[in-house]
């Protein structure tokens, strides 16, 4: 049989780093799969050091657009890891109220591409659409849909006014049973869990081997969170509990987050609760950073975001390392993808949730030999969704 | 303290410095051709969770930071090793490791330091930089061509 290589990417706009994958396939089966970064590379770890300690927060909210208040959180943690300091409770619940509205706007925008990528396109509007509300809460409370500039070394930079507490309250009280039924309807679909379940399993060992996080850590059963593991911000004055599954397939990856939205719905609830109580300072001043090293970690959407950094006692950093999670998520492709069909790979893919624009506009097979295209992006998500539509035919489902 | 405690019972004197920046953050420097049976005990007998890796020029020499998780205390270990900037050459941990195969990747292509026994330590992010142009080293002209 004929080897093709299969390129995904490399266009990735919404990433921090626009990806390429090179499926190499025997016939329909993935044999081997190869990971080329760095198409834009924008050297932020060494623009970060040409920043004043403030100016950092701003420049490192733009890593992501998506989950843009992660990576400032992290940071912020390193810093006051570093100088020690200690914020004031206002500011750790609205920390986490943040961090928690980006975490539900997240996981929908995935449970829809998800949706989209297997051909079931309303459950991409429904998720899209119940999205919107949390981007207007954001707007409200920030200013911004995206790039909130919410946090700072030393707290936040802006109040969440007691007045706007109740509004935001409404909108999420909605939002709840819109997400319960969109959470039902996916997971009781006998032909999505006939499409998803088995696929692109990674066991325990392989989220040990490839130092991955986050949402798929949790679905192969690793029971790591850092808002539990490493309490920050109002986490460890909330109830909540961290999600987890044992399959370690797609399918446990769209239970854990889409069962997470709950509970960031419940943590919200709580931190406004209490911020109702709260009086006081949503900052402490600060006015230098002592010479020294700090490090920073933050559960992001897509799993623990890690900063490291270390300062001379100038009003820059010397050094600042950042990772993100997608950067050890992307790599177990490795172990999910081999031995998988293309048409199951979008999905597979899909499922570490790094992003789909680019899959959806540069995916192409190349014959090898002839260098002839076989399919482009379309194609592969065709192929994808008509997996699914002969699925709804076995299981005896009149077709739509 | 139980993590140092452990850790220095099984190296002893292999264990040249010990910082606690707090109880949460551990910092243990160590000579550089120890750093693959510490790093085999955090990672395999401690079963600590491989984070990533920092280095850092400091122009007399230079400092790689291997950062570990212990995930339910959230403390993090990291290993500290100091290479001398004429001889920027060190053990890979990928035999123990595999995720820690592109970060060391990256840390060749922007800092210049080479890695032992990696399986495959080509570039990784900047395809299109000059040869001998390493942009996080500290003495690196601020534009390539300078």
């Amino acid at each position: 049989m004929k080897k093709v290589i299969v390129p995904i990417g490399p266009y990735h706009p919404l990433f921090e780093e626009p990806e390429y994958f090179a499926l190499y396939c025997d016939g329909e089966r993935v044999v081997d799969i190869e990971w080329i970064a760095g198409y834009n590379h924008r050297g932020i770890e060494k623009l970060s050091e040409s920043k004043h300690w403030d100016q950092v927060t701003f420049l490192i909210e733009r890593i992501c657009g998506i989950c843009s208040t992660s990576h400032p959180v992290a940071y912020c943690n390193a810093v006051e890891d570093l100088a020690r300091i200690e914020i004031p409770e206002r500011a750790k619940y609205i920390r986490s109220i943040v961090g928690e509205l980006e975490r539900l706007h997240s996981h929908l925008l995935w449970v829809g591409l998800a949706g989209h990528f297997l051909g079931y396109n309303t459950v991409f509007m429904w998720a899209w659409k119940y999205r919107e509300p949390i981007l207007d809460i954001m707007e409200m409370v920030t200013g911004n849909r995206n790039h909130y500039a919410m946090m700072k070394i030393g707290g936040v930079r802006r109040n969440i006014e007691n007045e706007d507490i109740d509004i935001i309250k409404k909108i999420l009280d909605e939002l709840k049973g819109k997400i319960e039924m969109l959470t039902a309807a996916v997971l009781d679909d006998p032909v999505l869990a006939a499409r998803l379940k088995g696929v692109g399993v990674l066991t325990k060992q392989n989220i040990k081997d490839y130092g991955a996080v986050g949402p798929i850590a949790r679905a192969s059963g690793v029971d790591i969170d850092i808002r539990r593991d490493s309490p920050h911000a109002a986490y460890n004055l909330v109830e909540w509990k961290v999600i987890t599954c044992q399959d370690g397939d797609v399918f446990s990856k769209a239970v854990v987050r889409l069962l997470e939205c709950f509970e960031s719905i419940k943590i919200i609830e709580q931190c406004l609760g209490k911020l109702k109580k709260i009086k006081g300072e949503i900052e402490v001043e600060v006015r230098e950073i002592p010479p020294g090293e700090g490090i920073g970690r933050y559960e992001a959407p897509r799993g623990e975001c890690f900063h490291y950094v270390r300062s001379d006692g100038t009003s820059r950093p010397v050094r600042h390392k950042i990772r993100a999670p997608s950067y050890v998520n992307i790599p177990t492709f490795k172990a999910s993808c081999i031995g998988e069909t293309i048409a199951d790979v979008t999905i597979i893919l899909a499922g570490v949730d790094p992003c789909y624009c680019c899959t959806e506009r540069a995916i192409t097979v190349y014959d090898v030999d002839t260098r002839k295209k076989l399919f482009d992006g379309k194609d592969l998500i065709k192929l994808s969704q008509e997996k699914t539509r002969k699925i709804r035919k076995q299981l005896g489902f009149k077709e739509k | 303290m139980d993590i140092i405690e452990i850790i220095k019972n099984e190296f002893g004197s292999k264990i040249k410095s010990v910082l606690p920046h707090n109880e949460k953050r551990i910092y243990i420097e160590i000579d550089k051709n120890d750093l693959i049976d510490v790093a085999r005990f955090v990672f395999q007998d401690m079963d600590a969770r491989f984070i990533t890796v920092s280095a850092v020029d400091n122009l007399e020499n230079m400092e790689i930071l291997y950062h570990f998780s212990c995930d339910p205390d959230g403390i993090v270990i990291s290993l500290r090793v100091f290479i001398d900037r004429n001889k920027l050459l060190v053990e890979s941990i990928t035999s123990i490791v595999k995720g820690a195969a592109n970060i060391e990747r990256e840390i060749y292509e922007l800092l210049g330091i080479k890695f032992l026994n990696h399986p495959g330590l080509k570039r990784f992010l900047t395809d299109e930089f000059p040869e001998g142009f390493y942009p996080l080293r500290k003495d690196s002209p601020r534009k390539a061509e300078q």
